[in-house]
């Protein structure tokens, strides 16, 4: 019995060492192992086994055959391993060949640009709101210390509805509506259209975007303005950007100012982007006037605040070196593909 | 606003510095330069020459030779110039030297042309004799340049001196931007006065002799003066002067007109433009022979009434434009123009000089309304100093005795209310400093007023501000002159200090970003367009006349007609840019803009319009009606509206194909509507056989339902049975109404449900469709047992009996 197992055993290890095949190897399999198998025939023939012996020839038999298993297991695990590798030597692809990409969307630029804005901006602590896009003569321009027969308002070209109704020339009207809120203190910018007489072409639109930004604090300086442009001008340029603030007038702020920022192309050195000067004009801003805290309702003895105005395309077309304003109401797929 | 750095200079002794050092210097002091310009760019090497000899040239008919003193030596010169002749005295520009451009009067090379010695056809050539045009300039302010020829100088030169220095070239003209605040920048003497605090120079405007004292003859013997529209004319001052001798300039004038950009015309003329402008006050002359009965009378003109002007042309005018009249007629155009009729000519005996102040606004849209803006009423526009007036009278007429060319009568008839007088503003020097962050000394602050003018009542504790200086009313204007003159660039940069506020978008603009980015996620870029739009968009939109969306608002003064209606409906700038694409043959578009329409109460507009975001959405290409509506409920799903949107094709969208569109409702209200383009409305856009997709969503509604509010609801324990429906359904039967019956009909129990087949065709009855439905069922409770599936499934079919509607055997 010893011996036939042996037998057994030796020339079942030998014949699936020779197997090569699944087939082959589950034919090993059923001759020794099925039932009607070799070993499965010396399992029927214990019962003529001395029953004092039975468990020793037993634990041989299953010794035989966990040792028959495995080696069958090693074998089958080794011929799927290598029928894997010969398919994946058939399944060579060219990772050269283009992306398959699904359509996705783009963002338009004056948005990219806003988005922008809006992160430097709520990061400082303020709130983004709107206003009327249709505004009354009132908030575009009175309350702004821009009374009628004020120059400004002819330099501004205003489309008008009514005599008292206008499409809005400047986003500045919220500061008005805002402080009206009586809510203080106000750290607000306010994103929208607006609309001005110009004639289409490379450089001007009707209709256009600006960011306005409204300051309203107890304790607040012309640095505080400072600080918070040039925050915003490197956050939005680049940490190496330099500022520098020009006198300049707007009605409703005073001091007022223009801040141009170090030519992004040339760092300041100068270059046809900048004309030479090494600066861009990116923003006007200035200290809110007294008059028009005090025509809100703002006490202005004891509030002070800063504003300023972004031109949102003036952003996008320098950010993105866009060549002409034409390009970002035309949405050409080809155009909008590229943000 | 041009000015010579000459004429600046002469105003500020010891004034030295570049034209760079100067530009940035008034420029960071609230004087911006727009730009400067040397007037002897690429000019070198060039003297005056005296022409000693004329021989003809041997070998050339249009050539000559000549022989030039050039002081130092005397250079052959062959020139094709015709108008030369011996002992004229010229410009030269000798050998290795360099003119700026060519005779013609062309553009202008960057470099300039260099000038060396030739051979022209035989004969050497030691330079050239140049024209005006050759130096830079232009018969605009050198009128006495020939037209076609060298520049022959009239003025007092000899041989050999600096020929650009002569016609006064060695200057730079500056263009400023002057801020609308600063009327009193319009003149010589106000940025001369800027620049003078600015450099921290002294400076004193020009002292002022007094002039006709000894006359006994006085102008109010010869007019008088009423001003009948006060609030127009707030100052009226004229002064006759006799026995004029029209002449020439000076050339120290001439070269301040011509650096200015102005024409020297003759003295009498050149006096008013240079008295405009270095006080920056128009004047004007009239003919006092041609003035009817001694009067001047300031009063408004008649509705439709005609009045030549001095250029010849005839003017209408109507009842809000101011006019100067005589006794009996109409003479000029207050501020704006003088008339034809009494316009000074070359025989003029005596003038009546004009120094007034009229109503800026007043000019300004009289300017406007005529169509004729002049540089008088460009100044008067920005609303003038009284106070200004006599004192620029008072130096036209000392000019007139200066240049010698006329009488000018003892005193000035001068009519004026009460004129205005300097304001005083408490001086707050901590308060400044507090305001702008800054530690300027009282001193120093009080050293800025002093240059600009300003006085100080020390024991009043009072800044005392001229007259001339209109900007400034209060603390802040005051605050300003200290940033401007202590330097911007010196003030600290800080951050505020605390009062802490939450940054955040408002809740509205939170729902626009994520419908933005789920569009975008979706194959949807973002596109924008104009509010304004044609009326003609109703008629591509296949609008009937009486629709809503044509009661839309109208600018009273648009661009053009195709800008001219407010939108009162989002497809036009969607379709428009889809038509732009298609045309240019860009393949599979797909837009979205997140844009308002305006929709009136009342019109003509009494109060404002509603403005209404509206999402609109349109593509051509891959997709179809059913693409689009999976991309409305993604966008309705992310900003929380979870529930089931229900569609309903009213047809009543005239732009959309009648059988493929509907309104999109939730909780029973229309948020949007979708659908295909109308073949017409696509051909109307250009875009002919193309299936165009389009859906609006009324974000409104959508902001008033948005939530980003999410709650888990744990994942089911026990596992869900599905059941496939496969119907024969009437082809009146929406899929919709079956929604409805196993939605209501199912209960808790249902999970999801989807239709993965309709079929209409041949092995289906005429006016029949088969729609199969695979409904998902699941109990939170318990695993649902056969009886339970089968119970549910029977109520439902019982339900779908009642629309006629049987399962497929």
């Amino acid at each position: 019995m010893k011996d036939k197992l042996k037998e057994i055993r030796e020339r079942a290890l030998k014949e699936i060492e020779e197997s090569g095949t699944a087939e082959k190897l589950n034919e090993v399999r059923v001759a020794v192992l099925g039932k009607k198998g070799e070993l499965t025939a010396v399992l029927k023939g214990m019962k003529d086994v001395d029953a004092s012996e039975r468990p020793k020839v037993g634990a041989m038999v299953n010794e035989a055959r966990e040792e028959i298993e495995n080696a069958l297991n090693e074998a089958k695990n080794k011929i799927e391993s290598k029928v894997r590798e010969m398919k994946m030597a058939k399944e060579t692809i060219d990772v050269t060949l283009p992306a398959i990409r699904p359509l996705t969307g783009h963002r338009h630029p004056n948005q990219i640009a806003l988005d922008e804005i809006e992160r430097i901006f709520i990061g400082l602590g303020y709130e983004v709101v709107e206003g009327p896009e249709i505004e009354k003569d009132y908030y575009n321009f009175e309350a702004l210390n821009i009374p009628a027969d004020h120059p400004a308002k002819d330099e501004q070209d205003t489309f008008y509805i009514t005599g008292d109704i206008l499409l809005r020339t400047q986003t500045s009207g919220t500061q008005v509506h805002e402080m009206e809120k009586g809510k203080l203190p106000i750290r607000m910018i306010s994103p929208g259209r607006v609309f001005r007489s110009d004639e289409v072409d490379a450089t001007h639109s009707p209709s256009f975007h600006q960011v306005e930004g409204l300051l309203i604090d107890e304790k607040v300086s012309f640095s505080d303005l400072k600080g918070t442009l040039q925050e915003f001008a490197k956050e939005l340029f680049g940490e190496e950007t330099r500022v520098k603030f020009r006198p300049h007038h707007f009605p409703f702020t005073e001091p007022s100012a223009e801040m141009d920022v170090s030519c992004f192309k040339c760092g300041g050195e100068g270059c046809r982007f900048c004309k030479g000067s090494g600066w861009i004009e990116i923003l006007g801003c200035g200290m809110v006037h007294p008059h028009v805290l005090e025509m809100s309702g703002v006490d202005h003895l004891k509030y002070k605040g800063f504003a300023f105005g972004v031109g949102l395309e003036r952003i996008a077309l320098l950010k993105y070196e866009i060549d002409d304003m034409r390009l970002l109401y035309e949405n050409d797929s080809r155009f909008l593909q590229q943000f | 606003m041009n000015t010579s750095l000459n004429w600046i200079k002469a105003l500020i002794p010891g004034l030295e510095c570049t034209d760079r050092e100067y530009s940035d210097a008034m420029t960071l002091s609230g004087t911006k330069v727009e730009g400067y310009e040397r007037l002897d760019k690429n000019l070198e090497k060039i003297v005056v020459g005296e022409i000693k000899e004329i021989k003809p040239h041997p070998d050339a008919d249009k050539l000559v030779v000549c022989q030039v003193d050039v002081g130092a030596e005397t250079v052959q010169i062959v020139t094709g110039a015709p108008n030369v002749a011996v002992g004229q005295l010229v410009p030269v520009v000798l050998s290795g030297g360099k003119v700026a451009g060519g005779h013609d009067g062309g553009p202008m090379p960057e470099e300039g042309i260099e000038i060396k010695s030739g051979n022209l056809r035989g004969v050497d050539s030691y330079g050239m004799m140049c024209s005006i045009e050759e130096l830079g300039s232009s018969r605009d302010v050198f009128p006495d340049a020939p037209e076609n020829g060298i520049y022959i100088f009239s003025q007092d030169v000899h041989p050999g001196d600096d020929a650009i220095e002569a016609l006064g070239l060695k200057d730079t003209v500056f263009e400023y931007e002057i801020t609308s605040n600063r009327v009193d920048c319009y003149s010589v003497i106000g940025v001369a006065r800027e620049a003078a605090a600015t450099f921290r120079l002294p400076f004193k405007a020009p002292e002022i002799k007094e002039t006709g004292t000894e006359e006994t003859e006085k102008t109010s013997d010869h007019i008088s003066i009423e001003i009948r529209d006060k609030d127009l004319c707030s100052r009226y001052v004229g002064r006759v002067v006799r026995d004029i001798r029209i002449g020439e300039s000076p050339e120290w004038m001439k070269k301040r007109l011509r650096a200015s950009g102005i024409r020297p015309i003759n003295n009498l003329v050149d006096i008013t433009n240079y008295v405009m402008l270095e006080y920056g006050q128009p004047m004007h002359a009239f003919d006092l022979s041609k003035i009817a009965g001694g009067k001047i009378i300031v009063r408004m003109a008649h509705d439709g009434e005609k009045f030549q002007t001095l250029d010849g042309q005839e003017r209408e005018l109507d009842s809000e434009v101011l006019m100067i009249c005589d006794g009996e007629k109409e003479i000029a155009i207050a501020g704006i123009m003088g008339g034809e009729n009494s316009k000074i000519t070359d025989d003029i005996k005596d003038v009546l000089f004009e120094s007034a102040t009229f109503n800026g606004p007043n000019v300004r849209k009289s300017a406007k309304r005529i169509g004729l803006r002049t540089d008088s009423s460009g100044i008067f526009e920005k609303g003038l100093d009284p106070n200004n007036a006599l004192e620029a009278m008072n130096r036209a007429c000392e000019l007139v005795e200066e240049l010698k060319c006329g009488r000018v009568l003892n005193g000035a008839v001068d009519v004026h209310d009460a004129l205005p007088e300097k304001k005083r503003i408490p001086f707050e020097p901590e308060r400044i400093n507090e305001y702008l962050g800054t530690a300027v000394s009282e001193e120093e602050m009080l050293e800025y007023f002093g240059r600009l003018e300003i006085e100080y009542d020390e024991k009043a504790k009072e800044v005392i501000v001229p007259t001339f200086r209109q900007d400034l009313a209060g603390f802040a204007d005051i605050a300003e002159e200290v940033a401007r003159f202590y330097g911007y660039d010196k003030i600290p940069v800080t951050l505020p200090g605390s009062s802490a506020t939450p940054g955040k978008l408002s809740f509205k603009l939170r729902v626009e970003s994520v419908a933005r980015e789920t569009a975008e996620f979706l194959g949807f870029s973002q596109g924008m367009s104009y509010s304004f739009e044609s009326p003609k968009v109703f008629d591509k939109l296949l609008l009937p006349g009486d629709a809503p969306e044509r009661k839309a608002i109208r600018i009273s003064n648009p661009l053009g007609e195709d800008f001219s209606v407010m939108r009162t409906i989002s497809l036009n700038g969607i379709l428009s840019s889809l038509s732009t694409n298609y045309n240019r043959r860009n393949k599979n578009v797909h837009l979205y803009e997140l844009g308002n329409i305006y929709l009136p109460k009342a019109l003509p507009l009494t109060e404002l319009p509603e403005e209404r975001m509206q999402m609109t959405f349109g593509f051509y290409g891959e997709g179809d009606f059913y693409s689009m509506k999976g991309v409305l409920e993604e966008i309705l799903k992310h900003i929380g509206l979870k529930g089931r949107p229900t569609y309903e094709n009213t047809g009543k969208r005239p732009y959309l194909h009648p059988g493929r569109q509907a309104d999109i409702s939730y909780d029973g209200t229309v948020i949007g509507y979708l659908g295909e383009l109308h073949p017409e409305t696509a051909i109307a856009y250009e875009m002919k056989d193309e299936r165009i997709y389009v859906a609006v969503l009324d974000m409104p509604e959508l902001v008033s339902r948005a939530d980003f509010d999410i709650k888990y609801e744990g994942i089911a324990k026990y596992p869900s049975v599905t059941r496939d429906l496969s119907m024969v359904v009437p082809k009146t039967v929406m899929a919709g109404q079956i929604d409805a019956v196993i939605v209501q009909r199912s209960g808790k129990l249902l999970e999801s449900f989807h239709i993965f087949d309709v079929y209409e065709g041949d092995q289906i009855e005429e006016g029949y469709k088969s729609i199969a439905y695979s409904v998902t069922f699941r109990n939170n409770e318990k695993t649902m047992s056969d009886e339970e599936v089968s119970s549910v499934m029977k109520k439902i079919l019982n339900g779908l009996e009642g629309l006629g509607i049987r399962l497929r055997s």
